[in-house]
């Protein structure tokens, strides 16, 4: 199959304005409707690369950048790009879900609401299939007047999801999105993966090594800010090249 | 070995008696405020049987030929005190949100000072200010017989309760955390829709607290409104009667008690209209922790 680039990583460096050099000169390219893992222990740069993917980092002061990152071939930092229009092109799910203080569906519908959806058919449309989507559709469909904050930790998360989803993005980014999770809520987040792939470009930052190597069309290997290693998940978790990302990979350090 | 068992022994001596002083300034403090609120029941009180009650609840406020009708005074309050809180709820709310959200770190930290160093102004200067440069300002652009009306009491108290309402409300603010504000943004929501659909949602407990605390130091406020509202004691129903002289409450209090013949129906009646601003300010406290209670109650239980 031919592979489409969807987003691509140019020389990029990224330092906090305490000093901290959070990623250094990472060049990487990322595939449409596939699955990129990025991994690697705690302070290697990878919550940052996914900020910066949807420039979230813009609102962090006395930060400075140099590099690239094009999304579809546009410079997302260029002037002319509009940053809320990007970012729900580009959606984000965090690692602690954050629902919004409203209800289970003014949470959902808040996004389209923004980008000028009014329409009551649609919006309703949207509630079910991002939730369906989700797999959260079947256990809040009867109360979606509730709160929130109603919801279970890992129900939680998957509305963060479905919330993404409902801004019909084209690339979904995942930092560290079950680490609060039980497995079953996880297990459910991951096949409905699976089927997300198939409309969108996935980039997430699993939270352990195990689901990285589970769910990673693509991987790549974050120590210290650098890109260390990329390459098809079959091929970085079973036979890494570099002596670094398999001493991770087989747990002799992180 | 010995030598440290004894040692152990004066620890918690000190101990013991660290706690019975912190103890007693506890019980202390509720004793005065009781000992206060008996003071003026016991005052006020016979006023409600020394004067009738329908003199008392009667629109007419002139003591020297005993007609102590309290109305006036309440209506006075009132009108400054929800001018005031008109003016100085937005403003106040505004500069929160811009001093947490939109300024860069530099004028916060300037602003931040600057604004409670404004709470510490006292009251008498800001009168003294209101009766020589705002009265006349109000007499000359809206021309008004003279510019010592509630209009001019409702500024001064709103500038005095701006700082509280500000830094309270600020710290709400500063409090939510920036996760909201992330998960908000990153659906696309711009700056200002993120600021007021979220931040200022999720912030709402603290903000009202901000609110009456502001409106409960205008509702007691007396030395400037006493200065600034012209000591009209009528009620004035007709429009524009904000832009005319009151009398407030506190402001009678403070010019009458001084003149007053100790044990006189007069003397009674003041501590009565005491206790009413007692119950008045009692009753705001009460509105507004029951509205911070049940959210946080609602809060905490959606939380967990």
């Amino acid at each position: 199959m031919e592979r489409t680039p969807k987003i691509v990583i140019e020389h990029l460096n990224f330092t906090y304005d305490d000093g901290t050099e959070s990623l250094l000169d990472v060049s990487s390219t990322i595939y449409a409707n596939e699955i990129t893992v990025i991994f690697g222990p705690a302070g290697g740069g990878k919550s940052t690369l996914l900020r910066v993917i949807n420039r979230l980092n813009d609102l962090a002061a006395g930060k400075s950048m140099t590099g690239r990152v094009l999304l579809d071939g546009q410079d997302i930092y260029a002037k002319e790009v509009d940053v809320t229009a990007l970012r729900r092109k580009v959606g984000i799910v965090f690692a602690q879900p954050q629902p919004l203080p409203l209800s289970l569906r003014a949470n959902i519908e808040y996004g389209p609401r923004l980008a000028g959806v009014r329409d009551k058919q649609k919006l309703d449309q949207l509630v079910e299939q991002s939730l369906t989507q989700a797999a959260l559709w079947d256990e809040v469909k009867d109360r979606l007047n509730d709160s929130g904050y109603a919801l279970s930790g890992g129900q939680q998360q998957r509305l963060c999801l479905a919330r993404v989803l409902a801004l019909e993005p084209e690339v979904i980014l995942m930092d560290e999105p079950m680490s609060g999770l039980d497995p079953l809520s996880t297990a459910k987040i991951e096949d409905s993966m699976q089927q997300l792939k198939q409309l969108y470009t996935i980039v997430i930052a699993p939270h352990n090594i195990q689901q990285a190597a589970r769910v990673a069309d693509n991987a790549a290997f974050f120590l210290q800010g650098r890109l260390i290693e990329e390459g098809t998940g079959k091929q970085l978790f079973t036979k890494p090249k570099d002596k670094r990302t398999e001493d991770y990979i087989m747990g002799r350090f992180g | 070995m010995n030598a440290s068992i004894t040692e152990h022994k004066r620890t918690s001596l000190a101990e013991f008696a660290a706690e019975r002083l912190i103890r007693g300034s506890g019980i202390m403090a509720i004793v005065f405020v009781f000992l206060i609120f008996a003071f003026l029941l016991r005052e006020g009180l016979p006023a409600f049987t020394e004067v009738p009650l329908d003199n008392l609840f009667s629109a007419r406020w002139y003591p020297i030929e005993e007609y102590y009708g309290i109305l006036p005074l309440i209506f006075g309050s009132l009108v400054v005190t929800i001018g005031a809180a008109i003016i100085a709820m937005p403003i106040g709310l505004l500069t929160a949100i811009f001093i947490a959200e939109i300024a860069p770190r530099w004028l916060r930290e300037i602003l931040k000072p600057l604004i409670e160093v404004v709470a510490g102004i006292p009251s008498v200067v800001l009168g003294f200010f209101g009766v020589v440069i705002l009265s006349s300002l109000v007499r000359e652009t809206l021309n008004l017989p003279t510019g010592l009306t509630a209009f001019t009491g409702s500024v001064i108290l709103a500038y005095m309760a701006l700082p509280t309402i500000v830094s309270v409300a600020e710290d709400a603010l500063d409090a939510v955390p920036r996760s909201y504000r992330d998960a908000a943004l990153a659906l696309g929501a711009t700056k200002w829709q993120t600021i007021w659909m979220v931040t200022v949602k999720a912030g709402k407990s603290g903000i009202l607290t901000a609110m009456m605390l502001g409106i409960g130091r205008a509702i007691g406020e007396t030395m400037a409104v006493l200065m600034v509202t012209g000591n009209a004691a009528r009620v004035a129903l007709e429009p524009g009667a904000l832009f005319m002289p009151v009398r407030t409450m506190t402001a009678t209090i403070a010019a009458e008690m001084g003149e007053v013949a100790q044990g006189s129906a007069h003397f009674h009646v003041l501590f009565a209209i005491g206790i009413v601003l007692f119950v008045i300010t009692f009753l705001v406290n009460l509105v507004a922790s029951f509205a911070i209670f049940r959210q946080s109650k609602r809060s905490a239980r959606l939380l967990s």
